[in-house]
């Protein structure tokens, strides 16, 4: 296989082939009649897909760099350029995204009445957008994909959502777009000062900021902050998560499952990506981190309880997001491999069973348009296979072993036990609380008498619905049975990220040469500073590979013994 | 080309542009006498009008091309690409402005043929301000162009509003004027001189950088051009002006006005005053967070579409001041892109707008665009490309310019500016999304609620080629860029002026 890919040369044009594809797709829409824009969708998703699973061998475990590049000149003054790479963070979210679009297009199939060329066409763009951002290593281009995919997703909101649609998107518009300028002002603070401290070589590359930006620990915190602000907003973390139920809530399934499997996934790789990289000395600094570790474990548990109180199926699924998307931030604040690790699969699980969840709350709408808890029961009668799918989506989702659910908190749990023993106990009850308000729901949803007239007629799973939640179970069942090959390709970036975060020294030591200092003088201390993250790193490179090659079958064998039910 | 405007022939040349467009609106002003009431004779206007913008642009872009320069002692008029730069930025506004206005004004039925004529003489004013080096050259110019816009926006003489809003714009319009006037005297008092590169060779062999004369000189200076450019607190006309003038005008007057009266401002601090930038720099920065607060903030309880636009054009002047708060060369090339985008998309939104409307579109609400997106499909995006790009948002042209100006101010140190321009700009998503909602997430009042909505094949054709220009440039602004920093070479620290050798002016 990967002779195969060499021989295309897929690396060179994998990347861009996956942003452009669902540009043209969009484009190919406009003309087409009516009927056949979801058609067209569904095949340029599936296309996607296709090409996106070469990933999985093109990119290389041993190197935890960036891979799969591409480059274009695109705003030489201002050192932007068309900078794309992935690594075993991305990676796995550009499969994820691949993974849930074909589902996406045929989950909106007979949900979609109106309009629906623009839908579709919508979608498509939404699918740039969100794989621009997973995929971009250039500031400025992350910054244009980030926004780029708050469009699509406003429209789609606004356009066919339920009922408080309006007041959803826009809402859902201008909380990302809060963030995500305060973003923009210190990303150019950031290109400043990279620039200046690489004698005048001004560029946007996310590589060269991230080797020559040393900035004082009091400038460094309120960039952190910005960034911060803006994924936290995504993420959503506790206090501005308000517009996630209003959103989720009201957008159409599709729309549901993109946002809830995707977009907020953008927080977290944010956070990965840019936020603690770039500023390890503030992001782990005791006071800040005790403040989002906090902050996560809250997440956690409130949206674990305000998810348990809710009659409506659907928020009670939007706010057990809250609570899913907190053992992500857990994890990564805990920075330990396993704990990273296990951030990283909790994100692609809970795309995975959220996703389905949504599918699932979606399917039975559309034959009952009610999604108020107390209007089901006993419904396991009238259609057995959609209880069983539901069943067994829920129980991944609480975290049974056996199904993904289990590996990601897991891990999470056991690698934050090590630094945060106390947030890790506390986020331990949050996994009771969510066996609590799923399961309570699905009784009452599935079991029970079959007291309501209108639910005898259900109609069951028909195969188009097959074909959306066949493949989500198949997934769910792989990564809980066999998560290893996800695994081992995440370990090398997760270990390079925590020694980005862990290695860097604090900048303070760097500010002691000025900015107007020659070039040549400047280089070799520039470099030194960096050298975690930089020169020296790449060497370091197959050192930390062999550590993790050597790590990870005893790790391996600890999830798998505690996975035996 | 070396230029000796002392003699007669190099002020010609070096005039050229202007010398074309007055002599040509004068030709137009008696065509318009000759054949007042011919039924042609308001399109032929309109058409003859084009003509001579094409003219005066093609000798602006001559002279830009051929490298046009002065040589000798500072003179009053400048030859130099940024001049050139907002002439051609005038131009186009003026041309956007007659296009518009064709069908607009045959169908609300004002048969004023010398509309044009006051088009053409308001953009010889501000070509003037964009070149005047001399306050009084300035002064000539703000006069010329302020005056042809009062009677520009009381053109409609039936409209009561229209009435006002002369009226009302005349006299604060007069007001400013006075300032600036007694500014210039005081400064004049202080130097010696009027002209700007005298000026700024004065200022520091006279040790005149706390001078309270020049100070003061200089404030009331920034007072008159703060009220043409409509900077909070001296915005207060620019509402109801806005409001009440026709729409095609308000677009002109929102765009051109502005960015004359803006480069005469980057003229002056840049090249006369450079010597002080501490001292205006606090002024202008304290302008420019003031009015994109303000601005934004009000423009947020506006219902109606064009007061909407008029609140925004104020919070749109504030960005434009963050620009220009570096006083640096980067700042003034910012400007000039910002100028040119802003133009293109304001205009863009005016003109969907005088298409909706009836009367002066002053009633237009913005839930009277509800359901466009169905009915008009085109219309509908342009206005949404418009919106986005007014918003600042990644794809169009008016993102690259907001970036452009971020670079600036943070470049420049002034990170603080730049967090409260994005902090307004997303106080402006309040305004400019409604806009977009209603045409695209709300239902048609009634079926033929657009019914009469008709796009002339004129209008049509040239927004779609200002909406294409916004979305080509948003993704591939280098031409633009390229331009925009030509234009701004002519503050090269080196063209800061001595009184002995003769001025290098670089392109």
């Amino acid at each position: 296989m990967i002779a195969l890919l060499a021989s295309l040369h897929y690396a060179r044009w994998a990347l861009s082939a996956l942003l452009v594809v669902p540009l043209a797709g969009a484009l190919a829409i406009w003309p087409a009649p009516a009927p056949a824009a979801k058609r067209i969708a569904l095949w340029v998703a599936v296309v996607e897909f296709v090409v996106s699973l070469g990933l999985w061998w093109a990119y290389d475990p041993a190197m935890p760099g960036m891979q799969v590049g591409g480059w274009l000149p695109w705003i030489p003054a201002w050192g932007i350029a068309y900078r794309v790479g992935i690594d075993g963070i991305s990676l796995f979210m550009v499969l994820l995204t691949t993974f849930l679009m074909p589902l996406a297009v045929l989950g909106s199939w007979s949900g979609i009445t109106r309009r629906e060329k623009g839908y579709y066409a919508l979608l498509l763009v939404l699918a740039t957008g969100m794989l621009g951002v997973f995929v971009a290593t250039d500031l400025f281009l992350f910054y244009v994909f980030w926004e780029m995919m708050l469009i699509p997703m406003y429209f789609i909101i606004g356009i066919w959502g339920g009922k408080g649609r309006l007041y959803a998107s826009i809402k859902f518009f201008i909380y990302t777009f809060l963030g995500s300028l305060l973003m923009l002002v210190a990303i150019l603070v950031l290109f400043f000062n990279a620039g200046r401290a690489a004698g005048g070589l001004y560029s946007f590359s996310y590589e060269h900021i991230l080797r020559f930006a040393t900035l004082p620990v009091s400038t460094q915190f309120w960039l952190f902050g910005a960034f911060f602000l803006a994924f936290a907003i995504k993420v959503p973390m506790v206090p501005f998560h308000t517009w996630l139920p209003d959103a989720h809530v009201e957008a159409p399934t599709a729309g549901s499952v993109i946002l809830a499997g995707i977009l907020l996934k953008m927080g977290t790789y944010g956070f990965l990506r840019f936020a603690l990289p770039l500023f390890p000395a503030v992001a782990m600094q005791r006071t800040v981190s005790a403040i989002v570790v906090t902050l996560a474990v809250v997440g956690i548990i409130y949206g674990a309880l305000v998810a348990m109180v809710q009659p409506d199926f659907k928020k009670l699924i939007a706010y057990s997001s809250v609570s899913h998307l907190g053992f992500v931030v857990l994890g990564i604040w805990a920075l330990t491999v396993q704990s990273v690790q296990g951030a990283l699969m909790v994100m692609i699980n809970h795309g995975i069973s959220t996703g389905a969840l949504f599918f699932l709350v979606g399917m039975i709408y559309e034959r009952r348009h009610s999604r108020l808890v107390a209007d089901f029961g006993g419904i396991a009668r009238v259609v057995p296979a959609y209880a069983a799918v539901l069943t067994l989506v829920s129980l991944s989702s609480i975290g049974l072993p056996g199904t993904n659910g289990f590996v990601g908190e897991f891990l999470v749990l056991l690698g934050t036990f090590r630094t945060h023993p106390v947030a890790a106990g506390i986020a331990a009850t949050g996994v009771i609380f969510a066996a609590a308000y799923l399961l309570w729901a699905l009784q009452r949803v599935i079991y029970y008498k079959l007291d309501k007239a209108e639910n005898r007629s259900l109609t069951d799973l028909t195969g188009r619905e097959w074909g959306v939640l066949v493949p989500l179970v198949v997934a769910i069942l792989w990564l809980g049975l066999a998560p290893g090959p996800v695994l081992r390709r995440m370990e090398p970036s997760a270990r390079q990220f925590i020694t980005a975060v862990r290695g860097r020294p604090a900048p303070a030591v760097a500010t002691a040469a000025s900015p107007g200092s020659q070039r040549a003088a400047r280089r070799p201390s520039a470099s030194s500073d960096g050298a975690s993250s930089g020169v020296v790193a790449d060497a370091a490179v197959p050192e930390a590979a062999r550590q993790a090659s050597a790590a990870s079958p005893s790790r391996e064998g600890a999830a798998a013994g505690a996975r035996t039910p | 080309m070396l230029l000796d405007l002392d003699r007669a022939w190099g002020l010609l040349v070096a005039a050229l542009p202007e010398v074309v467009l007055t002599v040509w609106a004068m030709g137009l002003l008696l065509h318009a006498a000759w054949h007042h009431r011919e039924p042609g004779a308001q399109r032929r206007s309109a058409i003859l009008a084009l003509g001579g913008i094409a003219l005066a642009a093609a000798a602006t872009a001559w002279l830009w091309a051929s490298g046009a320069r002065v040589g000798g002692m500072a003179a009053s008029l400048a030859v130099d690409p940024f001049r050139f730069a907002v002439d051609l930025i005038v131009l186009l506004a003026a041309a956007l402005a007659v296009l518009l206005s064709v069908d607009y004004l045959e169908r609300e039925a004002i048969r004023i043929p010398e509309y044009y004529v006051m088009i053409l003489f308001a953009a010889v004013g501000m070509m003037l301000l964009a070149g005047g080096e001399d306050l009084f050259v300035l002064f000539l110019g703000l006069e010329l162009m302020s005056v042809s816009v009062y009677v520009l926006s009381g053109i409609d003489r039936r409209s009561p509003v229209g009435g006002e809003a002369a009226l009302k714009y005349f006299l604060l319009g007069a007001f400013a004027s006075a300032f600036l006037l007694y500014g210039i005297a005081l400064l004049y008092g202080a130097t010696g001189t009027t002209k700007l590169r005298l000026i700024a060779a004065q200022i520091a062999p006279l040790h005149l950088q706390g001078h309270p004369m020049l100070l003061a000189g200089l404030a009331l200076l920034l007072v008159g051009f703060a009220f043409k450019v409509a900077a909070v607190p001296f915005h207060m006309w620019t509402p109801d002006v806005y409001d009440g003038a026709p729409t095609p005008v308000t677009g002109f007057m929102s765009t051109a006005v502005k960015a004359a009266a803006f480069a005469a401002l980057v003229r002056v601090l840049l090249e006369g005053f450079s010597g002080v930038h501490l001292v205006w720099e606090q002024v202008i920065w304290w302008l420019a967070a003031v009015t994109m607060v303000v601005g934004n903030l009000i423009a947020l309880a506006q219902r109606s579409v064009k007061r909407m636009l008029a609140y925004s054009s104020i919070a749109h002047a504030g960005y434009l001041l963050t620009a220009l708060v570096a006083g640096s060369m980067a700042g003034a090339a910012a400007f000039l892109f910002y100028l040119l985008f802003y133009t293109l998309m304001t205009v863009g939104a005016f003109a969907i707008l005088a298409l909706k409307g009836r009367g002066g579109e002053r009633d237009v609400l913005i839930d009277d665009l509800a359901g466009l997106a169905e009915s008009h499909p085109w219309l509908a995006f342009g206005m949404t490309v418009c919106m986005l790009s007014l918003l600042g948002f990644p794809g169009t042209a008016g993102f690259i310019g907001k970036w452009y100006i971020l670079i600036t101010a943070t470049g420049g140190g002034y990170d603080v500016l730049a967090a409260i321009l994005v902090l307004t700009s997303v106080v402006s998503a309040g305004y400019y999304l409604p806009v977009v909602m209603a045409m695209y997430m709300k239902p048609r009042s009634h079926d033929l609620a657009h019914a009469g909505m008709l796009v002339p094949r004129l209008a049509g054709v040239t927004l779609a080629v200002m909406v294409a220009a916004l979305l080509v440039f948003g993704f591939w602004p280098n031409a633009a860029l390229a331009a925009a920093r030509a234009g701004s070479h002519a503050f090269l620290p080196a063209g800061i002026p001595t009184i002995t050798a003769p001025v290098p002016v670089g392109n």
